[in-house]
């Protein structure tokens, strides 16, 4: 799960790692008197689930009232259009007071899945593209994994900082890793990590994912959830039990489990179409989740054709049939629904559909669904 | 021979009394698994399907002798089951519960390994030997005995592998499911090793999806250490980057763990790389007995 900027920042306050002096501002009728009641210069920042804010134009520094008021206006309710993102809606701004800054670091600790530790990175090159300055200057970063003995201060010094500001650098990397660990956050970022002109170190940005396995056990960080920030169909979905995420093509698939969800991704493609989703309705949906699953399967207005997939196992065909049935039957459904069940109880399922007066494709293996996808 | 389980297994069952883990462990039963006890806190001295439960493994070691445990210990439980039965000397632990915190996985894999024990999963579909021993959740009847060694990061995918299979008259020596985690017991590498050490294995059959570099690093050990026939198959290709695909592990970011680069490194060793899920089976087949 991810949160915001402000609510990262929030967190670090509450692990006592210096941020700058900030208000949050959500309606575009405050943004006049919250900002003159701030400071000047003052650094306006987007506040959406997405990389590369500054690049896509979501932060800026304003130098007096009026520009800030300007900008502020400008961020608050844009379009914001990142790579990693696509487009965004911005629904709330953080202003923030400027800082002098003297040098920029990086500083994260993220979960290595290679060694299975999490992962300390710290970089005399903050502020710009981590992943530019770990391939023209590697030297430039330093990495450790964190274990037992792991000792914040020996690292700082490894990494190659010296001076009276280690100490503060050191401290932070300590609450850093105390939040990681209490809250079982993925990755915690902070690019910046700025040392100021007054030598106080500063963190700018603050970037927090949590593991979503973990969240039964903080009901803190669930509460920061922004559901604006998620897809409709898939926070949907999450409210059903349901895994799916919603994509760009034109095949609705339901399928059970993960890997067989991804290869029937994959058949679809190679049939020259691409899937509408991903949607794992699990090992033991009963006939009801069935139907919730298709309903939302089939309210997606791009569609040609629906395909089903399902391995009975613990899930029996029986059950998916009903469900299938009882979904079509109370709905008005005027794309192809092409159906391949396979393993437990295929034959009483198979029944199912062929007596329920509706049309339905049934085929037998994955190359048949190859064939009636392309010619759709 | 096989690897890992066989007619010498004796089994518990952690989570015996559970819906899920009662319905299973009947399963592993019936398919002829030695299923020797189970394990539920505050349920010792019941019985069901007719072997004894015990509010520990330490208990269900002292009293009935397992070499392996089955769990199916709701997920904020989970990694603390694994490492009581790590630590309560069970060899082999199968762990089927899904959706175990990293940082609990982190702490019950030191146990694992420091008490010399190997762990498979979790968030797996577990391991079955065909006509001879089932540890997990598989449909127990598109199994058949015979020569080809399937290794998996999924589970309805490696059914789907294996009817294929079975549909060509290929049977199976060992089938095993090794988890959708970021955080697994036993990687692809290990199994392969066991596969290439398996006289009765003759081919391998491995599938992989999106994520991590598990099958890149099993790419390597194929180029220096195998030298049985490999087909495999990696899941989602199609799938888009920083999308999370059902399993935790599964999940392309900062450009690494794409299915494209994974099939690329297994070419590069010398696997058979089937771009269509549809052919696996006719691959296999057509090495085998060409």
């Amino acid at each position: 799960m991810k949160i915001h900027e402000y609510q990262a920042k929030e967190l670090f306050k509450q692990y006592g790692i210096k941020v700058p002096k900030s208000v949050l501002c959500e309606k575009k009728e405050n943004i006049e008197h919250t900002i003159k009641d701030f400071s000047v210069p003052c650094v306006i920042k987007a506040q959406v689930h997405s990389g590369a804010r500054g690049k896509a134009g979501g932060v800026k520094l304003a130098q007096d009232y009026q520009n800030a008021i300007e900008i502020a206006n400008e961020i608050l309710g844009m379009e914001l259009v990142s790579k990693q993102a696509g487009a965004k809606k911005v629904n709330k701004i953080l202003i923030e007071q400027a800082v002098d800054i003297e040098k920029e670091l990086y500083l994260s600790l993220t979960f290595d899945r290679a060694n299975e530790a999490i992962a300390l990175i710290l970089s005399t090159q903050g502020g710009m593209d981590i992943e530019e300055t770990a391939k023209t200057t590697p030297e430039k970063i330093y990495t450790e994994l964190i274990k037992d003995n792991f000792n914040p201060l020996e690292t700082v010094s490894k990494a190659g900082f010296h001076d009276n500001i280690s100490k503060q650098i050191a401290d932070i990397i300590s609450s850093l890793h105390k939040l990681a660990k209490e809250k079982d956050a993925l990755l915690v970022e902070i690019n910046p990590l700025v040392i100021t002109k007054q030598n106080e170190v500063i963190a700018l940005d603050a970037k927090i994912n949590f593991d979503d396995n973990a969240l039964f056990r903080h009901e803190d960080i669930l509460a920061l959830k922004d559901e604006a920030e998620e897809n409709p169909f898939e926070l949907q979905a999450q409210k059903e039990g349901l895994n799916y995420i919603k994509l760009d093509g034109t095949i609705g698939c339901m399928v059970n489990g993960a890997g067989l969800a991804m290869a029937t991704m994959d058949v679809i493609r190679l049939a020259g179409k691409n899937a509408a989703n991903f949607l794992d309705v699990g090992g033991g949906a009963s006939s009801e989740k069935i139907e919730k699953a298709f309903k939302l399967l089939i309210a997606d207005k791009n569609l040609e054709a629906v395909f089903i997939n399902i391995f009975g196992g613990i899930l029996r065909c029986d059950f998916l049939a009903e469900g299938v049935k009882n979904a079509i039957q109370n709905l008005n459904i005027k794309v192809p629904v092409i159906v391949r069940m396979e393993g437990t109880n295929k034959e009483n399922g198979a029944d199912i559909l062929n007596h329920s007066g509706l049309k339905f494709t049934v085929i037998k293996d994955l190359n048949e669904a190859i064939e009636v996808i392309k010619n759709i | 021979m096989s690897i890992f389980i066989n007619k010498d297994t004796r089994l518990i069952v952690q989570g015996i009394t559970g819906k899920e883990g009662s319905f299973h462990a009947q399963s592993c039963q019936q398919y002829g698994t030695n299923l020797v006890g189970g394990v539920t806190p505050k349920k010792g001295g019941e019985k069901i399907l007719g072997v004894g439960v015990f509010n520990t493994v330490k208990e269900a070691v002292k009293e009935t002798n397992p070499n392996t445990s089955m769990i199916f210990v709701p997920a904020r439980f989970a990694a603390n089951a694994i490492t009581e039965a790590a630590e309560a000397g069970i060899k082999l632990i199968v762990c089927i519960t899904e959706g175990i915190p990293v940082y609990d996985m982190m702490e019950a894999k030191r146990a694992v390994k420091s008490n010399g024990a190997r762990l498979i999963g979790p968030n797996c579909p577990g391991l079955i030997t065909p006509e001879e021993c089932k540890v997990g959740i598989m449909p127990s009847n598109i199994h058949k005995k015979g020569h080809v060694g399937v290794i998996s990061r999924s589970g309805t995918l490696t059914y789907e592998a294996v009817y294929q299979l079975t549909q060509l008259g290929i049977g199976q020596s060992t089938c095993i499911g090794i988890g959708g985690d970021p955080i697994i017991g036993t990687s692809f590498t290990e199994v392969l090793e066991a596969f290439q050490n398996d006289e009765q294995t003759k081919a391998i059959c491995m599938i992989g999806e999106i994520g991590g570099s598990a099958e890149e690093e099993a790419s390597e050990y194929i180029k220096t250490h195998i030298t049985k026939p490999v087909v495999s198959f990696i899941a989602g290709l199609s799938a888009p980057e920083g999308k999370r695909m059902g399993h935790a592990g599964a999940i392309i970011s900062g450009g690494k763990g794409t299915a494209s680069s994974k099939m690329q490194a297994l070419a590069n060793a010398g696997v058979t790389v089937c771009k269509n899920p549809a052919n696996l089976g006719i691959t296999v087949k057509n090495i085998i007995c060409p």
